[in-house]
């Protein structure tokens, strides 16, 4: 059972202090979704890494947060 | 033990150009997100290995603590960790992914 998105939303926010994240609901019933970051400490990093910051923001609930997340990162626009 | 795994990670990786970490095979996937990873390389036309991980729970940790990646599908190509099913499917549309198998010479 995946967690609901402002649980996910408040991690992310928690690990990545600067993020700014949007969470939708793929199909809205709770099972998938798609999370969209945006964090100037994304800038100069490789996609790996940065998806692998966001996970690290996720750690502890990776199980449950993972399966059905889809993750979109950008390091944004002035 | 957990280093047996990791070598035989390592050597998979080498010895083939392009290999898939997934859930089920490339006949049958056995998750969305795996299938749709086959459904892009296979769409390209490119060769490449794919290795169940449910076939084998140490290979399923494994293949997370080898790439420090939470989940599985997992793309290599050139012995390189590239992403996996978002990233795969960005680069795609993006046609870096082209470019990509293009650089390295396993685009047909």
């Amino acid at each position: 059972m995946p967690m609901d998105a402002a649980m996910l939303e408040s991690l992310i926010k928690t690990g990545i202090l600067d993020a700014d994240v949007h969470i939708e609901d793929i199909r809205g019933d709770g099972e998938y979704y798609v999370a969209y970051v945006v964090s100037r400490q994304f800038s100069g990093l490789t996609r790996i890494q940065q998806h692998q910051m966001v996970y690290k923001a996720l750690e502890g609930h990776l199980e449950e947060a993972v399966y059905g997340l889809q993750l979109s990162t950008s390091e944004g626009q002035d | 033990m957990q280093n047996e795994v990791l070598d035989r990670i390592r050597q998979d990786i080498t010895e083939n150009d392009v290999v898939l970490y997934m859930k089920g095979s490339a006949a049958f996937p056995q998750c969305g997100f795996s299938a749709a990873v086959v459904q892009v390389l296979e769409s390209l036309d490119v060769k490449f290995t794919d290795i169940d991980v449910l076939s084998d729970p140490s290979l399923r940790q494994g293949i997370k603590d080898f790439a420090n990646w939470p989940s599985t599908p997992q793309l290599y190509v050139k012995g390189e960790f590239v992403g996996g099913c978002d990233i795969v499917r960005e680069m795609y549309a993006a046609g870096e992914l082209q470019k990509l198998l293009a650089e390295k010479g396993l685009l047909k």
